[in-house]
């Protein structure tokens, strides 16, 4: 029988599989477990980790100097009131939609290729969150009254937000998806976390995961409570992955700016922003794989397939362009055609065609199987997908806003290098907390890439529980 | 009792330590002693029932007007350490939180403004125009208006010092009685006093004294920018000194030759700017609108509203003027026209000689002598004479030449023929005199020199003594219009730095060295009365009489003649106190005179043929002035009307000029005059006359202060003696560039329909065209909410663009009224300026010679505001009178309201740009106005501070605040009343008729904002005999687009 699934499996993904050959549970468990439970601390890591340091001490700088002088350090102004801030909280919310993506929807679709790239998928949204997250509130004028006063809480004053405005949206938005996004991670982690318990031979350890693992013991009634709890939570994370960048869409949207007032952005937006944290996801998955030779569990396979959810995101959001164009044009408003013309031939008109050029041209080259099985290929061109998501926030924000109604302000924005330095240190921040991750999480969930094996399609009458805490 | 007076002898002993220019910080001091504390605590429930027992109440209120008292309400003075009374009574007329308002007047140039300054509990705060005065009408400028900020300018200078060591006052008058002793002998051959233009009869009775008294000691006026070639071009053509007054409200076809009568930095614009207004406004029948011709090289804000401007070379508008001249027919003068001018000068001639009695010409500063003559020769050939100008005693007490007077005096320096020489006010002839003459050289020649001025200058630096002056708002003095309407000058606050007024200096020299200014001007308007203007016209000519009490007496103010005692003591009281009053002396205008043509004035040569190469004109500069208000922030970052450059002047050249030269802005250009070279930044400057450059003077200051030192490019010392306005140069383009920055960057209007123009005919025929320049036509279904309702005020404002002259008054006047803070050059460059009203500028037609339109942009005041809806934290909602209010200290700061206007008329605080720290600085500021801090978006609120205050009266008085109560500060301050303010549902308003007017049309309407500011469209009155420029606002290229739009809708 199991001889027999297993031939199926290998027919169906015969050239690719979603996993490596020659796998069993010990092995799974030994190879993922190894790296947080291991004493060793490769060069590479450390090297990676003090980069990481390094710019999180310059985003510590830059917020100091920040909230010592005011915005007036970086280059925004009137009529350009955002500009690196917005650009940034855009691109990293983004970012963060492949990981609930990949956890939720994919889930709830059972496409089992997920398993092996969900949980450091998630961990990237939840850095990405917390990396976003800091622009909103930072980029405020008075960030120590912004922290509480966006927020509805009881006060003597009678005071309540302004429920029309979509920053009120995007708060609610934002913190609503960064806690499920918290709330679901922890609660895939449980079971790899007591695994990590029981295999742990350092008492620090034994009594931190022991704690993390809050009292699991892979009983029946553990996994039954474990898997309802993950529907509910993949439920609940779905419509945030289409609501989230959605309302992010909102706060230009519901603008009157030609360049933000424009129906077709919640659906631009959210595809942008899968397409950009699928960019995220092979960015870090490709030398991540190669580091810690985990070729086997994150196999051929998935870089192909995210590839090809690239190209579709990524096509959507071309045609997104030429629909911008086109209702530009057909609006026959001279404020929406002349924000177009100023994109195509204005001071920015670089970005707009390098965004062009990147996101309706050079995509394409994903039809190709023999670039979406490269992994050099891929590896550059996830990089310039990150920087071209960039680039169409760094698009609608500044061009539509450097030259909008009233010709006597229009004017042009350049960044500072505090500018640069607050970008910076948010993505110091960012490997920092992955390299962490890297290190002393599991970073692979082994309970249910242990799914994926032959092993565990067996349907024997007598095997009640496929699922072993690992011994 | 005894405890309690203990207790003041502890706080008087504890203030006793503390000295008065750290008064703020002592009051804090104070305010946390343990005495005031015990107030606080008192106060509340615990001792309240001391109230109502004698004894305690007794206590009760000394201590607390102890504690306030002498927490050093006496302002910048040292604590005395007698007895002084203590504040339990309030003064009259002072209600802590109600302003009072002063009249006053403010000299430049030599000619008064009258002015209502605002007072706080002592602290002068803004300045207001005079509705009351005779000449200004309420009008100022943004001079008048900025004034305010140099009274608290930190770095006036503070001490009396000889070189460099702190001298008291009688130190002062000991040296300058010595150095007068000395002079003795020679009846005063070695004294030499150099002032401004005086236009104070008091204080130049005061020097003509001195004067009798030492008959060979000399008085030379020099300014800057000297108004020699007026008074001689009156003597050439007449054969005496007079003022050419002109009355645009009669003119219906007025030519000007290079000159820019509108503009705040030329003596009368304000006057001007409102008579000439009076002519466009098409309120009533359009057929009275006048017609305008300028001949110019730099394009001004007369230019900009002239209906047919003309970019000439500065040196070609003689040639131009004797064309005119001569196709009109006034004898003796010949001359073609210059090279393509022809179409003009005979359409003008004839424009001209068609309106006989109703034309005016009207001749620059800069152009010589000959030009002026011209220009009253074809008045008096045309009629004009009597009816559109008259002739005046000149404003200036003594009219001199002053080029030549300055000249001599640096001769006689140079020869050591002046031992002692004192120097009275802000002409700064070391930074100012021509490069040529090398005036700092031949002033260190002079053994003994004495500085008087609001600063350490260039001047002062060189100057053995410095006495710190007054600003006017700290003396008394008085002060002659432009038609010869005195005002008494009356301060309003104690000198903050110890200063000594012009009379108090003048006034050592004399028998009564000790005498206040304040006896110093009574005693002189005690003896001379208010009479008309020196050699004033017969007694037919309609004098205003004098009050009965003041029997007409002859000419007080010179000297020569022994004024006599006009009224009793009491009654001189009575009338001095109306003159405090009203602001300014009754019966002292001067009367029109009747001059005639000088046989043989057309004898005066034509100058000299224009030099060949490029020809470098000098201006005043249309913020700082001749340099004096270098040191002023807002005038310094005030965008300049017409280039919009701020913090910097620059060489102005034409594009074509431009293009020649090989430049882009901020190009370096070397302008070399006479040896003398100076580079320069070049601006491309639209409009201005081609193989011409024009630096404005003032910048480029050594000694300024804080703010001026180091700005901009002195242009000084480039001009020479020969070379006062213009002159031909070696221009070439310099290595290097220089970052100037400019608030507006955009020239064209893009085709969009923001400014909205027509011909007169077009408006005759049409004169709902604004509102065919819509681009899209808004039906009223647009929503389904129904329209909010205002059951009381509804506040609203319309502009007219058609008298707009873009002058700026009102965005120094906002300036002043809401304390908007100065950025600084950097942040100007990085587009944080924080003017809450700007002055946008577009250009149409030919780059070479454009039509400029300027339309001034506070708030829209939206009725759907798209800023209020993106506000996460409501700290902008709309008020239940329709403002659009912001709540600083609600907001956060996210910007999103900004990036939502579309208007662009928000202002963000990226900073802590207000000055928290310097003292004099916050004496300034409008206690009415939230002085705003960082993080904070700001904007116009339509002066709401001004509408409460109207609002409490209002109430008071049981009744609905009056159309013309609330005035905000930028209405308030423009001369050409452009723009309107009031209530929208009173139908009977000026602002609800105003909005009824066929031309007003709101900007951006196809948004459905609803803005509450209006503008009422532009009119412009070509001669159809020649080309004009087409006019802007959708009816070009844009139509087409807005018919589409129209179509598909």
């Amino acid at each position: 029988m199991a001889q027999h699934v297993h031939a199926q499996q290998s027919a169906t993904t015969l050239e690719h599989p979603v996993i490596g050959a020659g796998q069993d549970y010990e092995s799974i468990t030994e190879v993922v477990s190894e790296i947080p439970l291991g004493k060793r601390y490769p060069f590479g890591w450390i090297i990676g980790l003090l980069i990481g340091l390094a710019g999180l001490g310059a985003l510590q700088l830059a917020i100091g100097y920040l909230l010592l002088k005011g915005i007036y350090i970086w280059g925004n102004n009137v009529p350009v009131g955002w500009a690196f801030d917005i650009i940034n909280f855009v691109w990293w919310i983004g970012i963060g939609h492949a990981g609930t993506l990949i956890s939720a929807i994919l889930m709830l679709f059972k496409q089992q290729w997920r398993m092996s790239i969900a949980r450091f998928a998630e961990a990237m949204t939840i850095f990405a969150v917390a990396c976003a997250a800091l622009f909103p509130l930072l980029h405020t004028g008075r960030p120590w009254l912004a922290a509480y006063w966006l927020f509805p809480y009881p006060n003597t004053m009678g005071l309540w937000p302004q429920f029309r405005s979509p920053l009120i949206w995007d708060v609610f938005a934002v913190s609503t998806y960064a806690t499920v996004s918290v709330v679901f991670w922890i609660v895939g982690l449980i079971p790899d976390l007591a695994t990590m318990r029981d295999r742990a031979t350092s008492n620090v350890k034994r009594v931190v995961f022991g704690a993390l693992s809050l009292g699991w013991r892979g009983s029946a009634r553990h996994w039954h409570r474990y898997e309802v709890a993950s529907l509910i939570l993949a439920g609940l994370s779905t419509p945030l992955v289409l609501s989230v960048h959605s309302v992010v869409s909102f706060d230009f949207a519901v603008s009157v700016i030609p360049g933000w007032h424009a129906a077709i952005f919640p659906p631009y937006f959210v595809a942008g922003a899968i397409y950009s944290g699928f960019g995220m996801v092979l960015t870090l998955a490709i030398p991540i794989r190669a580091f810690y030779k985990l070729e086997h569990l994150i196999t051929m396979k998935h870089i192909d397939n995210m590839a090809k959810v690239m190209l579709a995101t990524g096509l959507i959001v071309a045609y997104g362009y030429g629909m911008e164009a086109f209702f530009g044009w057909y609006s026959a408003n001279q404020y929406e055609r002349f924000m177009l013309w100023n994109r195509m031939t204005g001071p920015y008109a670089w970005s707009y065609w390098l965004l062009i050029f990147i996101n309706a041209v050079l995509i394409h080259v994903l039809w190709f199987k023999s670039v979406r099985y490269n992994l050099k290929y891929m590896f550059v061109l996830s990089l310039i997908v990150n920087l071209a998501m960039w680039l169409e926030r760094f698009v609608i924000i500044v061009t539509s806003l450097h030259r909008d109604f009233v010709v006597s302000s229009w004017d042009m924005y350049s960044p500072t290098a505090w500018d640069f330095m607050m970008f910076g240190g948010t993505m110091g921040l960012f490997i920092t907390l992955f390299f962490l991750f890297m290190k002393f999480v599991p970073m692979i969930s082994i309970f249910e890439v242990r799914t994926l094996l032959p092993e565990a399609k067996v349907h024997v009458p007598h095997g009640h529980d496929t699922h072993g805490s690992g011994h | 009792m005894s405890a309690e007076q203990l207790d003041l002898n502890a706080i008087r002993a504890r203030l006793a330590g503390t000295s008065g220019p750290q008064y703020w910080r002592s009051l804090e001091a104070v305010a946390e002693t343990p005495e005031f504390k015990e107030f606080l605590h008192r106060e509340f429930p615990a001792n309240a029932s001391e109230w109502n027992d004698p004894v305690g109440r007794r206590g009760f209120l000394k201590l607390m007007s102890a504690s306030l008292a002498l927490a050093g309400v006496t302002a910048c003075t040292v604590q005395p350490d007698e007895l002084i009374v203590p504040y339990v009574r309030q003064p009259e007329e002072i209600v802590p939180g109600k302003p009072l308002f002063f009249a006053t007047a403010a000299s430049l140039g030599g000619v008064a403004t009258g002015l209502l300054v605002e007072s706080h509990e002592g602290r002068p705060t803004k300045i207001e125009g005079n509705p009351d005065h005779p000449a200004s009408q309420g009008g100022t400028d943004l001079f008048a208006q900025a004034s305010i900020l140099s009274l608290y300018d930190p770095d006036r200078s503070n001490t009396i010092t000889e070189v460099g060591q702190v001298r008291p006052w009688s130190g002062f008058v000991g040296a300058i009685r010595g150095a007068l002793s000395a002079q003795a002998t020679t009846g005063g051959a070695g004294l030499r006093i150099l002032t401004e233009t005086v236009n104070s009869p008091s204080l130049a009775a005061q020097i003509q004294q001195i004067l009798a008294a030492h008959p060979q000691a000399k008085w030379i006026q020099w300014e800057p920018t000297t108004r020699d070639n007026v008074r001689a071009g009156a003597r050439a053509a007449f054969g005496e000194y007079v003022e050419p007054v002109y009355d645009f409200t009669k003119a219906d076809v007025v030519l000007s030759l290079d000159g820019d009568f509108l503009a705040a930095e030329n003596a009368f614009g304000v006057k001007y700017a409102r008579a000439f207004a009076s002519r466009r406004r098409l309120d009533t029948a359009p057929e009275r609108m006048s017609r305008l011709y300028v001949a110019e090289a730099t394009p001004s804000v007369t230019g900009g509203r002239a209906d047919h401007r003309l970019a000439m070379k500065a040196s070609q508008v003689e040639a131009f003027a004797r064309a005119i001249a001569a196709k009109l027919g006034v004898a003796g003068i010949t001359g073609g026209a210059p090279a393509g001018t022809d179409a003009h000068v005979d359409a003008i001639a004839a424009d001209l000689a068609a309106h006989r009695g109703t034309s005016l010409v009207v001749a620059g500063e800069a152009q010589p002598a000959a030009v002026h003559a011209l220009a009253h020769a074809m008045n008096d050939l045309l009629g004009n004479a009597g009816q559109t100008v008259s002739y005046m005693a000149t404003p200036e007490i003594v009219p001199s030449e002053q080029h030549a007077a300055m000249r001599q005096l640096v001769v006689d320096m140079d020869a050591g023929r002046v031992q002692a020489l004192l120097i009275i006010g802000e002409a700064n002839p070391v930074f100012t005199a021509p490069a040529d003459w090398k005036f700092a050289d031949a002033l260190q020649k002079v053994a003994w020199r004495a500085h008087s001025g609001l600063f350490y200058d260039e001047t002062a630096e060189l100057c053995q003594w410095h006495v710190p002056s007054t600003h006017y708002l700290e003396m008394w003095s008085d002060a002659r219009s432009i038609d010869g309407t005195v005002s008494i000058v009356q301060p309003l606050i104690q000198p903050m730095y110890g200063g000594k007024s012009p009379h108090e200096v003048v006034a050592t020299l004399g028998e009564r060295a000790e005498q206040s200014g304040y006896d110093i001007v009574r005693e002189y308007w005690m003896t001379a009365g208010a009479t008309p203007a020196p050699a004033a016209a017969p007694a037919d000519a309609g004098a205003p009489v004098a009050t009965p009490a003041a029997a007409p007496v002859t000419a007080a103010v010179a000297a020569a003649t022994e004024p006599a005692p006009v009224a009793s003591p009491v009654t001189f009281e009575k009338q001095w106190r109306k003159w405090l009053h009203d602001g300014y002396v009754a019966g002292t205008a001067a009367a029109a005179k009747t001059v005639a043509l000088a046989a043989g004035w057309s004898a005066v040569p034509p100058s000299a043929a224009p030099a060949s190469g490029v020809e470098v004109n000098f201006k005043r500069d249309a913020s700082i002035y001749d340099g004096r208000f270098a040191n002023n922030g807002w005038l310094q970052e005030l965008p300049k009307p017409v280039t919009k450059l701020t913090w910097d002047n620059a060489a102005l050249v034409g594009p074509r000029t431009a293009e020649k030269l090989g430049v882009a802005n901020g190009d370096l250009l070397s302008v070399k005059l006479e040896g003398r070279t100076l580079e320069v930044p070049a601006w491309i400057d639209p409009g201005h006359a081609q193989d011409a450059v024009t630096i404005s003077l003032g910048y480029g200051r050594r000694r300024a202060g804080r703010v001026g030192t180091g700005v901009g490019f002195n242009a000084y010392a480039l001009r020479g003696s020969g070379s006062v306005w213009f002159a031909g140069a070696e221009v070439a383009k310099a290595g290097g560039t220089y970052q100037l920055v400019s608030t507006q960057d955009h020239w064209s209007i893009e085709g969009r329909n923001l400014v909205r123009s027509a011909k007169l005919e077009e408006y005759k025929a049409n004169p709902k065209f604004a509102h065919e320049m819509e681009h899209m036509k808004l039906s009223d279904g647009l929503t389904l909410y129904p329209k909010w309702e205002y059951s009381g005020y509804s506040w609203g404002m319309a502009i007219d663009l058609n008298t707009c002259t873009g002058c700026n008054a009102c965005v120094v006047a906002c300036q002043s009224e809401n304390n908007i803070p100065v950025v600084g050059k950097d942040q100007v460059a990085n587009g944080r300026e924080m003017q809450w009203l700007r002055i946008d500028r577009y250009y149409a037609g030919d780059i070479d010679n454009p039509d400029t339109y300027y339309q001034p942009m506070p708030c829209q005041q939206c009725e759907n505001a798209p800023c209020e809806v993106v506000c996460p934290v409501s700290a902008t909602v709309h008020s239940a009178e329709g403002l659009n209010d912001m709540v600083y200290n609600r907001c956060v700061g996210t910007r999103y309201c900004s990036n939502n206007c579309p208007w662009k008329v928000r202002r963000f605080n990226f900073t802590l740009y207000q000055d928290w720290e310097t003292e004099s600085l916050k004496m300034q500021r409008n206690p009415d106005v939230t002085v705003r801090s960082r993080g904070v978006m700001e904007k116009c609120t339509y002066c709401v501070q001004r509408i409460n205050s109207a609002r409490i009266q209002a109430k008071r008085e049981d009744r609905e605040i009056r159309d013309g109560e609330v005035v905000t500060a930028c209405e308030a301050a423009c001369p050409s009343q452009a723009i309107t303010f009031g209530n929208l549902n009173d139908p009977n308003s000026r602002v609800a008729k105003l909005k009824a007017d066929p031309r007003n049309y709101s900007m951006l309407a196809e948004l459905n904002t609803r803005p509450r500011t209006t503008y009422l469209a532009a009119v412009r009155n070509p001669n159809p005999a020649l080309p004009s420029n087409p006019t802007v606002g959708g009816h070009h290229t844009e139509s087409h687009e807005a018919a589409s739009t129209e179509s598909e809708h």
